[in-house]
């Protein structure tokens, strides 16, 4: 395969920036559910949480 | 006669506020985004791997032609993603719709991410091709300054105290950007630039091989439900958030007033205030962290 390092480059930025912004999205979207649920339990009886 | 026979029916769905209701929109998008982060994963992997292994090389530019298939979708979300930013910023200033000012808010520093993602391929690709890593061709520069809006935009939203100037601010910033979109579009038609006009148009037949644009096509739609899916991820934490910032306003403001806690019976529940104290001072704690 010609030009090997910069196809290789630029799939492993393709793949970790969306895979990066996908994990951090998750961490925080749990973080908040966390705490949510602990200031207020009918957040998470009602299925927002 | 009653009110509601005289002004007929409310029709839901008619508005867009009845998705501006963010208990509506947690429930909605809680549905939504297991099945946008499976179709997410499984068409960029397709197109990705298809890309990379499967698609032929070019016969002018060799291998180096499978970098289209993640710098063209990341070009595509670059624009798209900015256009999103404008929808959301008109629905903020003209209807005061208050997801679209989270949404705005989130979609910026990914839209910055993408664009990032496109240069960077770019680059990487201009190197081989046009022994250079960059030049300041008018598609490229265009590029460049919707990157910087982009991170204007970021900046903007959070440099007020009050958010909600910071909304207005960069909504304003966001519709005036927008006049970059058609420079980006029609840069390598108005300009002689080294940058290659495009290969697929609305109007005329695509210029490339059918087994080159159904990789490319696969990973584009990956590409855009990979970015809906952060969106809607982010935009979902936003709106919890910001309940649990109003909780706690709301209980400190209680607490400030030192009023005590009343059980539904009209007693004191010193038992339940305790428990509303600790699980106060555990979502404090967690905040401050």
């Amino acid at each position: 395969m010609t030009h090997l390092p910069f196809i290789a480059a630029s799939y492993a930025l393709g793949v970790l920036v969306p895979v990066g912004f996908g994990i951090a999205a998750f961490l925080r979207m749990g973080r908040a559910r966390r705490r949510l649920a602990a200031i207020d339990p009918r957040a998470q009886r009602g299925g927002l949480a | 006669m009653n009110a509601r026979s005289v002004v007929g029916t409310p029709q839901a769905g008619r508005s867009l506020h009845r998705f501006a209701n963010p208990g509506q929109f947690l429930r909605l998008s809680g549905a939504v985004l297991p099945w946008l982060t499976a179709g997410a994963v499984a068409l960029t992997t397709l197109g990705l791997v298809w890309g990379l292994f499967f698609a032929p090389a070019d016969w002018q530019q060799g291998d180096a032609v499978r970098i289209m298939y993640v710098h063209v979708p990341a070009a595509w979300l670059a624009s798209a993603g900015y256009m999103a930013l404008a929808i959301c910023s008109v629905l903020s200033l003209v209807w005061r719709h208050p997801l679209a000012d989270l949404a705005a808010v989130e979609i910026g520093p990914v839209g910055a991410g993408f664009t990032a993602l496109c240069l960077a391929t770019g680059s990487l690709w201009g190197k081989p091709m046009w022994g250079a890593w960059w030049v300041w061709d008018a598609r490229l520069t265009s590029v460049l300054v919707l990157f910087f809006l982009y991170l204007g935009h970021v900046a903007l939203v959070r440099a007020f105290d009050d958010p909600t100037r910071g909304y207005r601010a960069g909504a304003i910033l966001a519709l005036v950007g927008v006049v970059n979109l058609p420079i980006i579009k029609f840069s390598v038609d108005w300009w002689n630039t080294l940058h290659q006009p495009a290969s697929i148009t609305l109007t005329g037949a695509p210029t490339m091989a059918l087994s080159m644009l159904w990789p490319l096509l696969i990973a584009a739609v990956g590409y855009m439900l990979t970015f809906a899916a952060i969106v809607v991820a982010r935009t979902r934490a936003a709106v919890m958030e910001r309940r649990v910032r109003g909780l706690l306003m709301a209980r400190a403001a209680s607490d400030g007033a030192e009023a005590p806690v009343v059980a539904s019976s009209g007693e004191a529940a010193p038992e339940r205030a305790a428990a509303e104290r600790a699980a106060f001072q555990a979502a404090a704690q967690e905040s401050a962290r």
